[in-house]
Parts: structure tokens; sequence; C-alpha cells
């Protein structure tokens, strides 16, 4: 009996297992020691740290690196403040048959690729696109101005792509908060306030949490939009990996700096977490 | 009497749903009064209204002599204990006790002193630091009217809290309850669709009904006077029968079947009218003495149907000729005198005209 419980066990972990294996660990690791390895004056690969002393010594590489993580973190931060009102109208305000609808509205967008719905505010902001021509037609402008390429724009797509991330355990945290609670402070005479920053962030805090950590994520690996929307200028520490391997043909040094990446984003989310006061697991389930 | 609360001509409209209609009433200082109805007489919106969660449509509310309409719930000097307590998950005992002291700017040594002298007083020192998920069903209850108690309110609120409760420890809250009620002096007033949560605990209780009140009596009165056919039938368990006025002096009705009753009444009741005849199960008398003057039939056990204390038996009256007509109830004395009786068995039963209630059928028929 034991047996046959461990064999379907096995059976069914397989693809999981698999999929683990072969696409994730085998070719980090295979990173790994191309990220250690550089060559040497006779041009021989060699076990070295370089590729790791180059990002620390050459200051465009750190500074970039430190400039998409704060623009990274700012997109968090204007995602949930964005995106909690919109949680909290669709959860508590709005009658609960409409609910349901509103949150399907909110996910239709996501069913187009990223790269769709970037070309489509490029459409809109580029220097012929659509807000210009209103702008003229308004007379507000004389002539057009160029609104795509610059960071206040790639923030905003960033905000964008990533919403959903954020919207989705916040509607979940918030449904889960007794509207009981938010009347018995209410009956106890706390202002709209203290109700907000004493019972409803605090009970919401683990669906903050897992959210910031995903958009954070994505945001700070995102390659695309800060691409398509920064243009030339964004300097986006992805932009620094894809150069590497693409256009310098330097693997072990953007394997160094995939692994950087890697390391420097999770102390990030590690210092968050402390300063919050907040715990990964409970945050995650 | 002062009263520290009145309620005047109060009136909620929800769309053409009328929930609230024309209630008035006044709570005496001190008191503990009970509002008691069915799920969805209106009992909850009204308790609401005076909480402020709701406006009334129309009417007012005076807690201490003051209106407080257009008031929000965060300054009303009145408090509610909700159905499902509502304590904040995410803090202790004790800051949750000190919730509203810190909306009132209370210092820190202050705070500290009120919330442990509270826990005393309803019975949980040394509580503070425990969470909120730590404490049993009764705890909590506790914990909540202590939360609500620390701030002094005029009027303490009370929805339905024990109905989340198992039926031992609802008991003994009850109890505790209507204790702490007496110690502490605050006037309560207390919502449930439970009567013996009501009678026990209340000095007076309000019957709800469809948005208006039947009747507002101690629960005594409640008991023994309906003035209602509703009360009748809603405070107390009652045998009720269908019956029709044959001669008003005195006054004589005929059930369905045939059976007569001498009863009293309450309300005009006309010759030939319909109405509704009440018999408390413990009103009727097994094995009456032949002297006494009443109403008396041949009841045919059915079922005993034991119930410790409340044993009752279930069965019919017998007509003349020996064939059965209403089922009814009766009270069996704890004294185990008639343990005797068996299922099939046939006793006289007898009921005294006093002990007889009707009431005109409600819709105005016959």
């Amino acid at each position: 009996m034991g047996r046959h419980v461990r064999w379907s066990l096995y059976v069914f972990m397989a693809p999981v297992l698999l999929w683990l294996l072969l696409l994730i660990v085998i070719p980090h690791i295979d990173l790994l020691v191309m990220s250690l390895k550089s060559e040497n004056d006779y041009g021989d690969l060699v076990w070295s740290l370089d590729n790791y002393r180059t990002f620390f010594e050459e200051k465009i590489y750190w500074l970039t690196f430190v400039r998409t993580a704060i623009y990274a973190i700012l997109t968090t931060v204007l995602t949930f403040l964005i995106t909690f009102p919109v949680a909290f109208y669709i959860t508590k305000v709005v009658k609960v048959k409409y609910s349901g609808f509103l949150t399907i509205l909110l996910l239709v967008p996501f069913w187009v690729s990223e790269m769709v719905r970037i070309y489509g505010w490029m459409i809109l902001l580029r220097e012929s696109g659509v807000f210009n021509h209103f702008l003229l037609w308004l007379g507000i402008i004389d002539q057009p101005i160029e609104m795509l390429y610059n960071d206040v724009s790639m923030v905003m797509g960033l905000v964008y792509t990533t919403m959903l991330f954020m919207v989705v355990p916040l509607i979940s945290s918030l449904e889960g908060l007794d509207d009981g609670l938010i009347e018995a402070a209410y009956d106890l005479g706390a202002s709209k306030w203290v109700i907000f920053t004493r019972i409803v962030i605090p009970y919401i805090m683990p669906g903050i949490v897992s959210g910031s950590i995903v958009v954070f994520m994505l945001t700070l690996g995102n390659y695309l939009t800060p691409n398509l929307m920064g243009g030339k200028n964004s300097l986006w520490f992805t932009e620094q990996i894809y150069n590497q391997f693409i256009a310098s043909f330097n693997w072990n040094q953007g394997a160094a700096f995939g692994f950087l990446l890697l390391l420097l984003s999770s102390l990030i989310i590690w210092v968050g977490l402390k300063i919050s006061g907040q715990d990964l697991k409970r945050a995650l389930t | 009497m002062s009263h520290d609360l009145e309620v005047i001509d109060l009136v909620r409209d929800f769309g053409s749903f009328r929930a609230v209609d024309h209630v008035g009433f006044e709570v005496e200082k001190g008191s503990f009064f009970s509002i008691l109805g069915p799920s969805g007489c209106g009992k909850t919106t009204l308790l609401r209204m005076i909480a402020g969660f709701l406006e009334p449509t129309s009417g007012d509310i005076l807690i201490r002599g003051r209106s407080v309409l257009g008031v929000p719930p965060n300054q009303r000097p009145v408090n509610l204990i909700f159905q499902h307590l509502s304590l904040f998950p995410m803090m202790d005992v004790k800051e949750n006790i000190a919730f509203g002291l810190k909306r009132r700017k209370m210092p820190q040594p202050e705070i500290d002193r009120r919330v442990e002298s509270i826990l005393e007083r309803v019975g949980l020192p040394g509580y503070g630091g425990k969470k909120v998920q730590q404490l049993s069903g009764g705890q909590k209850q506790r914990i909540a009217i202590a939360r609500a108690l620390v701030l002094e309110p005029s009027i303490l609120l009370l929805d339905e809290p024990l109905g989340a409760l198992d039926l031992k420890l609802r008991e003994q809250m009850k109890i505790e309850l209507k204790k702490l009620q007496q110690e502490v002096g605050t006037t309560f007033v207390y919502i449930t669709h439970d009567q013996s949560e009501a009678l026990v605990m209340s000095d007076q209780v309000a019957v709800m009904n469809r948005g208006h009140f039947e009747q507002i009596d101690t629960p005594k009165n409640l008991y023994k006077h309906p003035k209602t056919a509703f009360v009748a039938g809603f405070i107390g368990e009652n045998n009720a029968f269908d019956a029709r006025v044959i001669s008003t002096d005195p006054l004589r009705v005929r059930l369905g079947n045939g059976l007569e009753f001498a009863t009293r009444s309450r309300g005009e009741l006309a010759a030939n009218a319909d109405c509704r005849l009440f018999l408390r199960p413990e009103s009727i008398v097994i094995e009456p003495p032949p002297e006494m003057t009443m109403n008396r039939f041949n009841l045919k056990v059915k079922n005993v149907l034991f119930d410790g204390a409340n044993t009752k038996l279930l069965g019919n009256l017998e007509l003349d000729d020996g064939s059965l007509a209403e089922e009814i109830q009766v009270a069996l004395p704890q004294d185990h005198r008639f343990d005797y009786i068996q299922p099939g068995d046939t006793v006289p039963v007898g009921v005294v005209e006093e002990a007889c209630l009707c009431f005109p059928q409600e819709g105005g028929g016959g």
C-alpha cells in the first residue's frame, strides 16, 4: 500500500520536477558557472570573480541598477496607491452583484499581450499620436510634443502593465475583511483616517506584501516596457544584461549581471519585509 | 425618572418597503430594555438607527434629552456590540479595549489603568496580552462588551450578541450579562429573536412585529397579559386555535370541531366573529378536582414529549361521541404524579375561564 502511494506520487510529481530541473535548475547552474569564469590574458577561460568586480567598479553598471531599483520601488508604491481605491471600491462600496463584473472589466485588458498594450500607449503618446492631435485641435498647443521616451511615461507604462498583479491580491484580502470591523471601529469613535490606517491596512497587509513583491520583481525584470516607452535613455538594468549577451557577446559578464539582479532584488525584498515587519510565508499563503 | 433614550415616531423606508413603522418608546436610565421579534421584523434596522449607521426617514431619536439625528456613529454617546462581536484580529485584547480610549487622546497610563479595571469587571483580569484568536466564545463576548463599556457610553446597544454561542454557553452568558448590567448600571438596549433571553434579562421588553411594536411591558406582563394575538403566540408556548364567538355575555367560543370554551378576551368580539383562542400548556389541569368550575374535556394521549422539567403530553381533545378533535399540548406537573400516563390513555383535563384568552382574528375577519 505504502509503496503504491509513493509510486503515484512520483508519477504525478515527475513533470513538475523535470520542468524545474531541466528549465530552471540546470540553466541556472550553467549561468552561475559561466558568471564565475572570464578570459585571462591568453584568452583562456579561467575561474575568476572579475565579472562581479566589474559591476562594482564600473559606475555605469551599479548606478543603472540603483536607478532601476528605485524606479521599481516607485512603480510598486504608485501601483498600490492607484489600485487600492479601485479594489476598495469593488469590494466594499459597490453592490455585491456588480463587483464580479467590475473585476472582470479589470482583467480584460490583460488578455492582450503586454507588447500590444504598450504599442497601444505608444500610438496614443507619440509625436504624431492621438493625444497630440487632440491637443492641437483644441488649440492648447501649437506644436506637437514628444510624450514618449521619458521617465514619466516609462513609469506610467510599468504601473499599467503590473496593475493586475497588485489589484487581485488586494481584492481577495479586502473581501476577507468583515464590514463589521470597519463599523465597530467607527462606532468606537474612530475617524475614517484611523479606520484606514489602524484597521484596513493592517488587515490587508499580507495582500499588500504579496502584491508588492510580484509587482516589484516583474518591474525590475521587465525589458519590454522600459525599452519601448523609455527609449534609449531608459537605462534599465535588464538592458545591460541584454547588451552583454547580444551586443558585446560577453556571456560571462551577462551571466554575472543576471545573478546580481537575482541576489540584489532578493536582498531588497528581504529588507522591505524586515522594515514592514511582515513574514514572507504569511504573505504568500 | 429620567430617560436615557427616547425614540419618537420613528420611520425607516427601504424603497417601498417600510422596515420600521412609527415606533416610539422610552428607556429609563440604568434599565435593561429588550426588543424582541422574529427575524426580519425591523429590529436590527431600529438598532442601527440608534447607533447612527442609518438615518431615519422621519421621527427623532433623543439620547439623554438631546437629538442625535445627523450625528455620525463615532460621535454618538452609544456603543454597539455587534452580532459577530467584530473584535479586531490584528490587535491583542488590551489594544482592542484601548482602541476607543486612544481615539479620545487619553494619556497612556490612564488608558492602561482603565483597561485593567474593565478587564477585572468582566471577570478576565490579566487577559490583556492574549490574542483574540486564543479566546473562547464566551471570553470574546466579554471582551467585546468590555471594549464598549470602557468608553462609558450612555447606552450600550447589543445586536443578538449571544446568537453565535452554543446553547449551554448562551444560558450561562444570559445570567452573566444581566449581572454585569446591574453592576455597571449602564442602560442596555438588547435586541434578540430569542424570547428566553429577553424575558430572563430585561426590565422591559418591546415585542416587535412587521416594523411596529405590538406591546411594551415587563416580561411578566407580556407573559400573563398579552395585548395582541401575536404577542400571545410569540411569548411562551401556547396552543392556538381558530374559533368563532357563539355568545358574548358570558363569552363562549366554539372550535371548528364543536368544542366550546368559556374564555376571557382582549379586544372587541362581536357575536359570530372569528377569533383566535390561546391556551397555555401549563394552565391546563390534568384530572381536575370535580368541584372546580372550568372547561372540561377528555384528552386522548398520543405521545409523551419527554424534556426533563419541560415534559409535555401531546394528545387530542375528545368530542362527546369519542371522536378526536384538536391537537393540544399539556404540561406535566413536575411532582411525578402523572408518570403513569402512557400513549393511548384517555385522561380528563380542564382549563379555567381566566386561563383562556381570545383575540379578534387579525385582518378583521368575521
